[in-house]
């Protein structure tokens, strides 16, 4: 941002000149626990319904109260809503960071702040806004126990004063939060207006940033990519869901069973679903494969730690063919890492789990539609193709919340395989369950249950003939092993294709893939707006890596691949499907800091290997 | 020159089926193996009973006791699944299908060293399915290590003493809520069809400790699972008389009342238990654990069903789930309508 003339409080207010109008960062520090999130989400949706485009990033620590924690807002005209590193307005509520929390601002930044913390006193190029909370929550909050929980509403007021928020929409927000709890949203709208009020009357505005209506959402929702998620499975006919909790995929199961608690009974009550919070993730995973083997649209959902245990299974349900989603919302490994920090730490251990020869599809969403759209296309893959399909999150997609179009009612019917009837066996004397019939690698199955002398088959993880019989001979082994490789390639033409967007006259191209993309679409303009770079851009939504992706390399003359992990894993996965390019050409830019991925490390990192 | 002989007509049950298509594939397993006369008495008890075939899942894990599904019911689908995880793998498939009628087969390995976790999860949900353990006392795949249910003292071939104690499943099953829990011997034909055709009968998690020596590794003097062992240390809890839905109840002349409890099974059939020592109450928990100590303490192998709870709702029960399989249901069943999504597309908006 432009800096200011540092100015001391009581000073008169700064030119509106150097006003910056719906282009900034706000980041909120506090203390896990103590309720901040429903100020967060407030002030989020009331930017939300001013139109403005927004994004809301919650940065907490791994235990439930009492550590610090941060939530950054930014807005954004142009619709750039990825991280951006530097705030411009930071609220400092936690005495533990606050010290910190103001001397990491640029210059020229503004903090509001707990009077009693004195930060004014650290730095004179910050402007400050002290506010007494304490003074200013008793009046409204008549139960002592509970100030804690409303004194972070009374920022939400302050910052509507300061930013020009409209508080018609933060009341709007405060009543869509408390929506179950009408005495508490009464309370929080009051300290919500005390706070605005005691800003209107003592504050004089010193920072240039401010926000002006839009009508850039029209039609839009903000939802977290678990619940968009979850609303996929529900609308796309998952039957059973097995989950054991884990950060950052929890809430992806409970949503599930909220939404089906809703919208999956029958007229009887009886439900079309089965939700099972299993004992561990090898319980988890056996009872989805288990599910899937007898036909149901099953999945489960984990993080990394969860992909590990689960490894043996995977391996099981590739080779016995059996379909079964695994959702995957990525944290940052290895080990239990930082379980509440963003990562795309798990393509290579999804797309080769479990020991022997062994690939799986594996679809990586960018945005909440796709989460949604994804989970269908992950049912029908699993069910056409027999085998288990990954759906890829992070921690940042998942557990955040972003401004989407609305999801649109799907329509196409489910895609359920080929799956052979009483009467398709009787017509055709039998089968041979792992015969290529079609000659697409794909087999022909039974469900267990099929009222047919010859439906049965004996599903097994040891060698088998093309009847499922056991059997260790050379020839039915590497047959059956090079089917499920023929079977790879089907599923290559089957999975999402990659996203392209090609700019006239560039060399140089990006590949990334999930939630680089709000990263790589703004450094694209960085790097034409400051570096007259221009780039074309090709988003990779799916393993295997579809041919369009080397088509998109050969056509560029250097092209750099985004991970956000050390080993740079996008890259490998392409690497490894096409062998034949150039080392040189293909080059990576890696961020692994746990940190949602932002515009300036890609721009910075793409410009120095420019310039080498 | 005689008459050409007529072919005697096999022998058919209920279902008009003879007895033979209700095998499988030649089994695999030593000869004298304990678990081909389990095989056999699986075989008998579902011909007997007249049960559908295709309705069955046969599942099991890995070891010598999981390879057996594929030795009987042949046109049953099986699963031979991972090592200890078929209780997953089995409460899956009945989840996405709960017409099925599971049949699970593990081992003590798989069951009590490695499968520990699932058995006991298992039995706390009460899963309905019959779950029989083929107990060897060691790992006979891998050439005959110790397993969990070893019994203290007990020498491999090399000499090496066992000196941890056993784990007894059949106590363990009782304590986390396992409604059906019994305990026979492979060579115990007519006891073991009719703890099998009970626990068939049940609804609920049926649990079968079978002692079932291994013939290679476990067969010598000094082991607790071998035959010879087996047979002087046995000691029926009662003599277990089992008559299916379809057959009237008649009750043994020679027993006296009160010596005989009736257990009434879920598909009407019935258990008759003749009592051989004090009278023994099966629907009593704490006294069922208290004999099956009592006598582990004096060395002898109880066997009998031990405990039934005709009462206890099913994990299936539980989960309010349609009556029909989820793994079918019409789309229509499946995908909510249009009105509800834009329902929640206005709460998010």
């Amino acid at each position: 941002m432009a800096t200011i003339d540092a100015s001391p409080l009581g000073a008169p207010a700064s030119n509106p000149q150097h006003e910056i109008v719906n282009d900034f960062s706000i980041q909120v520090a506090t203390v896990n626990g103590s309720g901040s999130q429903s100020a967060n989400l407030i002030l989020l949706r009331s930017l939300f319904q001013m139109g403005i485009p927004v994004s809301g990033k919650n940065l907490f620590p791994s235990n439930i109260a009492g550590l610090p924690t941060w939530y950054t807002i930014r807005t954004n005209k142009r619709g750039f809503i990825g991280r951006k590193k530097e705030i411009d307005l930071v609220v400092a509520m936690n005495p533990e960071t606050a010290q910190e929390d103001v001397m990491n601002l640029d210059s020229g930044a503004a903090a509001v702040y707990d009077a009693k913390l004195n930060l004014n006193e650290l730095r004179s190029d910050v402007v400050f806004y002290p506010v007494p909370f304490d003074e200013l929550v008793a009046p409204v909050c008549p139960i002592p126990k509970l100030r804690k929980l409303v004194r972070n509403i009374i920022y939400d007021g302050v910052l509507a004063f300061l930013l020009g928020i409209e508080m018609e929409e933060i009341k709007n927000a405060v009543y869509k939060q408390f929506a179950s709890k009408p005495k508490a949203a009464d309370m929080n709208w009051a300290a919500a207006q005390a706070g605005y009020d005691w800003a209107a009357e003592n504050v004089a505005k010193q920072d240039p940033l401010r926000v002006e209506r839009m009508n850039a959402n029209e039609g839009k929702i903000i939802i977290e990519g678990n619940s968009a998620a979850a609303l996929g499975c529900v609308f796309n006919g998952v039957s059973v869901v097995t989950w054991y909790p884990i950060t950052p995929s929890s809430s992806l199961a409970e949503t599930i069973a909220d939404y089906a608690r809703r919208f999956r009974l029958d007229e009887d009550g009886k439900a079309t679903f089965a939700v099972v919070q299993a004992e561990d993730e090898l319980a988890s995973i056996g009872m989805a494969l288990g599910a899937g083997w007898a036909g149901a649209r099953s999945m489960t959902t984990t993080a990394g730690p969860g992909i590990s245990l689960m490894n043996e299974f995977i391996g099981l349900g590739y080779f016995a063919e059996i379909p079964v989603v695994l959702f995957d919302v990525q944290r940052m490994g290895p080990s239990t890492g930082l379980p509440t920090r963003t990562s795309q730490g798990d393509l290579v251990s999804c797309a080769m789990a479990s020991h022997g020869d062994t690939r799986h599809p594996v679809l990586i969403p960018a945005t909440p539609e796709e989460c949604f759209t994804m989970a269908g296309e992950a049912f029908d893959l699993a069910e056409e193709l027999q085998t288990p399909v990954f759906v890829l999150l992070d921690l940042d997609l998942g557990m955040n919340y972003w401004m989407s179009p609305k999801f649109e009612h799907p329509t196409e019917p489910f895609k359920r395989g080929k799956v052979l009837t009483a009467e398709d066996l009787e017509r055709l004397g039998g089968f041979s369950r792992y015969e290529d019939v079609d000659g697409d690698g794909v087999p022909y199955r039974t469900l267990p249950g099929t009222p047919h002398s010859k439906a049965a088959y004996f599903t097994r993880g040891t060698g088998h003939t093309i009847h499922a019989t056991y059997s260790e001979r050379e020839d039915d082994w590497v047959n059956n092993i090079d089917r499920l490789a023929r079977k790879f390639e089907t599923a290559r033409k089957m999975v999402s294709p990659p996203v392209i967007e090609k700019t006239d006259g560039a060399k140089i191209g990006i590949i990334a893939c999930g939630t680089s993309h709000f990263a790589v679409e703004e450094a694209q303009d960085q790097l034409a707006r400051e570096h007259d770079i221009q780039t074309s851009y090709c988003r990779v939504r799916a393993y295997p890596i579809s041919q369009e992706v080397a088509d998109f390399i050969d056509e560029h003359d250097r092209v750099y691949i985004v991970d956000q992990n050390r080993d740079g894993q996008l890259g490998q996965l392409i690497r490894m499907d096409y062998p034949g390019f150039d080392p040189a050409k293909l080059r990576s830019i890696r961020y692994y800091g746990g940190m949602p991925l932002d515009a300036r490390t890609v721009t910075d990192d793409l410009v120095k290997q420019e310039s080498r | 020159m005689s008459a050409p002989a007529t072919p005697r007509k096999p022998k058919v049950n209920r279902l008009e089926l003879p007895v033979l298509d209700y095998r499988g594939g030649k089994t695999t397993l030593c000869a004298g193996c304990g678990h081909n006369s389990i095989s056999e008495r699986i075989i008998s008890s579902y011909w007997e009973m007249g049960v559908d075939q295709t309705q069955v899942i046969k599942m099991s894990g890995i070891g010598c006791s999981s390879k057996s599904p594929a030795y009987f019911l042949n046109q049953s689908h099986g699963f031979n699944s991972v090592h200890g995880r078929m209780p997953s793998v089995t409460t899956g498939a009945l989840l996405a299908n709960k017409t099925l009628s599971a049949l699970g087969v593990t081992g003590d390995g798989d069951t009590a060293s490695i499968g520990i976790g699932q058995f006991v999860h298992l039995m706390r949900r009460n899963v309905p399915m019959v779950y029989i353990i083929e107990d060897n006392g060691c790992y006979g795949l891998t050439k005959g290590q110790f397993s969990a249910t070893a019994d203290m003292g007990s020498v491999l071939k090399s000499g090496v003493v066992n000196e941890l104690p056993p784990i007894d499943t059949c106590t363990l099953a009782i304590q986390l809520g396992a409604t059906y829990v019994g305990r026979s011997f492979s060579g115990d034909k007519k006891q073991l069809e009719a703890v099998i055709k009970g626990a068939m009968a049940h609804k609920g998690t049926a649990m079968i400790d079978v002692i079932s020596p291994c013939v290679t590794f476990n067969d010598h003097k000094g082991s607790t699972k071998s035959y010879e062992y087996v047979k002087e240390n046995v000691e029926p809890l009662q003599e277990i008389g089992f008559v299916p839905h379809f057959d009237e109840i008649h009750l043994d002349e020679e027993a006296k009342p009160g010596e005989v409890r009736e257990v009434t099974l879920h598909d009407g059939s019935h258990l008759l238990l003749k009592q051989l020592d004090a009278d023994y109450d099966p629907s009593d928990r704490l006294n069922a654990m208290h004999m099956l100590e009592t006598s582990a303490a004096e060395g002898h192998l109880l066997t009998g069903i031990f405990y039934v709870n005709t009462e206890k709702p099913d994990f299936l029960e539980l989960l309010n789930l349609a009556d029909d399989p989820l793994a079918t249901l019409p789309q229509e069943r499946m995908r909510p309508p249009a009105s509800a999504l834009a329902e929640v597309m206005e709460e998010l908006s």
